[in-house]
């Protein structure tokens, strides 16, 4: 039990009073660059880094840290309130968390997101302080045939999810995967359908997408429904978060798995927007009632929070044991870390153990820190949704440009996001998922990378899919997955000829 | 009379110091904060020294207006580079570059090239190692450079940063010198890269000193050569035997093979030589500092410094050396 000895140092190297005061200071900042559409956990980070060169370490990568943790429970507030993921793994979020919220449900909805986004990062925790060795070892394992493994994993748990016609869903998921290829194509290093124009060259970011097609094209919608809006009348219960907490013991089931998807992912690295869809639709397919997913089911908000932060802690394990950064947030805190003297690679738990078990013991304390601060406001975000629309909307449509912008600093990005929005609109209105798009903008540019790579690896042979039983279960995993909504439908058929 | 000459020529001094120095208070200084472009991804090589620099310069309060780091990665860089392009005379705004300041112009045919940006200076170059896995039988370039070429083509696969960039230019001057085609597989970053290795995916890489050093120091990488004319001067000890200074060149080990990264600063064009001369004194200012020289170490960097006429020359070779190599390489847009 070195590990829970190695915890309890950290935890006295982490409770000091002004590591507690970094702590509360770096999540309410996390929180605010989460609400900030495009902002985002790196860019806030990169932006703070300099000022913690003169701090502490150890305070310093606490803090650090703490703006991470805050970014992760932030960004589901503005998906649930305004349909506007605030981060690209709260995407998920909003299919279920928003309904919610039109019905009058924010209260419980921001519960439930804080609460699984908690539960998610505590395992992921756990993992961390007891399983590191031997998780960075399984990592390792990662190579390109195996991340185009968990790539199809995650398509196929998602395909067939959407209640459009098939033709619909493949037509936007097509033009996903067309728009992910704009610009540089890593494997050839030559740019792709740019048309020599210069703000092509850094093709469509997903957030830019994602802020037109589900913020501004909300709001276009709302607007047609008539400016009379009076806001919603969330009532403002105070024991609203116990309430929820008692549903969400239902939910047990879910919360594990999405756990399992969260940890794995963060690992490998494949992210917290993966995790988060695959642990939506695999939520869905375990849930004996279906249909009610998209309509303000509460497990559909418990599933992809829980995934996100379980891939989003777990994602700082890679980075601290091997240096391969887990995502974008992790990358940066990884620049920190160089700058600070300290190398991450395996040697890092040994060399520098006061750090590296302070950092830890952070997450453990940073987390409950959150979850508190976020809890007792819960109230107060759900009471915005009762301000009138015509008040609030100008400044969502504000809130989105400037997100919008400060993903690149680019006025074209904004306008951008206007088009998107149009996009949106239209698509709401001829009644297309916008789900399949996103994920295949998302995941698109990664898949294809993967698979090519593989391709040249294994010099043009399919085989590589199937070379060892980790890439080749994988791929059957997918398969039954890709295949299991048809399996009711053939059953029905043999019955009726029976 | 002694006494008034000696008086005198103080005076003189005096006054030419006092000229000196109001002269110096009255140089240009920005007046804004300074826009840091880095034509890369965050967390990558050039991108951690552009942060590093930010945080030097802000600890040591060596400018009075901060230093802002913008990531302008989008077209292998072309973005950053277009950007500080269209920046005419504007003296708030410098970029970091590494080798895509040659290949990606070259290799895409975006519209752009140094000489389209005003020149700063030199603060280091990056250097490359040859990296197999510790597990591999091979302990010396040589035995590795032999078997390549006892096999059949397209046997060994070497892990590298980006497409006709650096790492894969270097792959096709070992192509050139064993007369067999090595698989060239790229990702997105050097950690990455340093990460397939360690897992055994692919047979070596050529990743910069600081994307590998942990791995090395942790036994999971064993560094067989490096690509320079001389070896590190680094002689700390890395791992329980070796420094960086007992890496042998390729060269000495029979492959014949030189290549080290700039990492330069550019201005945009059409600004002051004043303007110019201000970003070259802050530069050196931070390469003074204690902070610069352990990370330096850290990443095994060649402290090369370069300014002015000196510097531009050294551009203008190195962009015809790589017209050459991508040339022969076939990495050339069409």
């Amino acid at each position: 039990m070195d590990e829970l000895n190695n915890l309890m140092h950290g935890f006295s190297v982490a409770m000091t009073l002004p590591n507690l005061g970094f702590m509360v200071l770096g999540v309410t900042l996390g929180i605010l660059i989460g609400v900030l559409p495009g902002l985002g956990g790196a860019n806030g980070i990169a932006i703070l880094l300099p000022l913690t060169f003169s701090m502490d370490q150890t305070s310093a990568i606490i803090m650090l840290s703490c703006i991470y943790w805050g970014a992760l429970f932030g960004g589901a507030i503005t998906s649930i309130l305004f349909n506007i993921p605030g981060e690209p793994w709260s995407v998920a979020t909003t299919f279920d968390g928003y309904p919610m919220a039109q019905q009058g449900r924010a209260g419980a909805a921001l519960t439930a997101a804080f609460t699984s986004s908690f539960v998610g990062a505590f395992f992921a925790v756990l993992l961390i302080t007891f399983l590191a060795p031997l998780v960075a070892r399984f990592a390792l394992k990662f190579g390109a045939a195996e991340m185009f493994a968990v790539q199809m994993l995650t398509f196929c748990s998602f395909v067939g999810m959407s209640k459009e016609p098939p033709a619909k869903t493949l037509a936007v998921m097509a033009l996903g995967f067309a728009l992910a290829a704009v610009g540089m194509d890593t494997v050839t290093g030559t740019l792709r359908m740019t048309y020599g124009v210069t703000e092509l060259l850094k093709g469509f970011d997903f957030l830019i997408a994602v802020i037109g097609l589900f913020g501004i094209g909300e709001i276009l919608l709302t607007m047609e429904e008539g400016l009379a809006f009076k806001g919603k009348s969330a009532k403002i219960q105070l024991d609203v978060v116990l309430k929820t907490w008692a549903e969400l013991l239902r939910y047990w089931k879910t919360s594990i798995r999405s756990v399992l998807v969260g940890c794995w992912m963060g690992v490998t690295p494949g992210g917290a927007t993966p995790a988060s869809f695959m642990a939506y639709g695999l939520a869905r397919r375990g849930a004996k009632d279906k249909d009610s997913f998209g309509k303000g089911n509460i497990e559909g908000v418990v599933a992809p929070e829980t995934a996100a932060h379980a891939a989003g802690t777990s994602a700082l394990l890679p980075m601290l044991t091997l240096g391969i950064p887990g995502s974008p947030t992790a990358a940066v805190l990884l620049g920190g870390l160089l700058i600070w003297g300290l190398q991450p690679g395996p040697l890092l738990f040994t060399e520098k153990p006061d750090f590296v078990w302070g950092l830890i013991a952070s997450m453990y304390l940073g987390n409950i820190v959150g979850l508190i601060i976020v809890l007792t406001t819960v109230p107060w975000w759900a009471a915005i949704l009762r301000i009138p629309f015509s008040v609030i909307g100008p400044i969502i449509i504000v809130i989105c440009a400037i997100g919008a912008y400060t993903v690149h600093s680019s006025i074209f990005d904004v306008v951008m996001m206007l088009v998107f929005g149009v996009f949106g609109y239209l698509f709401k209105k001829l009644r297309y998922p916008l789900a399949p798009l996103v994920l295949a903008l998302v995941l698109g540019d990664m898949a294809e990378s993967s698979f090519r790579q593989s391709m040249l690896l294994s010099q043009g042979s399919l085989d590589i899919f199937w070379a060892n039983p980790l890439v080749g279960g994988l791929m059957a995993l997918s398969f039954v997955m890709l295949l299991w909504p048809i399996v009711p439908v053939l059953k029905h058929q043999l019955r009726r000829r029976t | 009379m002694i006494e008034f000459k000696n008086w005198a020529a103080r005076a003189l001094v005096s006054a030419v110091a006092a000229i000196g120095l109001t002269g110096a208070a009255h140089a240009w200084e920005p007046t804004k904060p300074v826009e840091f472009v880095v034509p890369a991804g965050t967390g990558g090589g050039a991108d951690q020294m552009a942060r590093f620099i930010q945080g030097i310069v802000a600890k040591n309060k060596l400018m009075e207006q901060p230093l802002v780091v913008v990531n302008k990665s989008g077209g292998a860089g072309a973005e950053g580079f277009l950007e500080v392009k269209g920046a005419k005379g504007n003296p708030h705004k410098i970029i970091i570059t590494l080798s895509n300041l040659f290949t990606t112009p070259l290799a895409t045919g975006v519209p752009f090239n140094w000489r389209d940006l005003t020149p700063g200076a030199m603060l280091a170059l990056d250097q490359f190692v040859l990296w197999v896995n510790a597990d591999a039988p091979y302990k010396t370039a040589k035995e590795y450079i032999d078997d390549i070429k006892a096999k059949p083509a397209s046997t060994f696969k070497m892990a590298g940063t980006g497409s006709k960039q650096e790492d894969q230019i270097i792959t096709a001057m070992i192509d050139k010198a064993t007369g067999k085609k090595i698989i060239y597989v790229p990702f997105k970053g050097g950690g990455d890269v340093a990460v397939q290795l360690v897992g055994g995916h692919v047979n070596s890489t050529v990743n910069n000193p600081i994307e590998a050093e942990a791995h090395w120091r942790g036994g999971k990488l064993r560094p067989l050569c490096i690509m320079d004319t001389e070896k590190l001067n680094y002689t700390d000890k890395v791992t329980d035997t070796q420094s960086w200074a007992d890496i042998p060149t390729c060269k000495s080990a029979g492959v014949p093979i030189e290549y080290l990264m700039l990492r330069g600063i550019f201005l945009a064009p059409g600004v002051t030589q004043e303007q110019v001369d201000f970003y070259v004194n802050l530069f050196k200012k931070v390469r003074e500092t204690p902070e610069w020289a352990d990370f330096m170490k850290k990443g095994a960097f060649k402290q090369t410094f370069m300014s002015g006429k000196e510097f531009a020359d050294w551009v203008g070779k190195t962009e015809a050396m790589h017209y050459g190599l991508m040339k022969d390489a076939g990495f050339l847009a069409k």
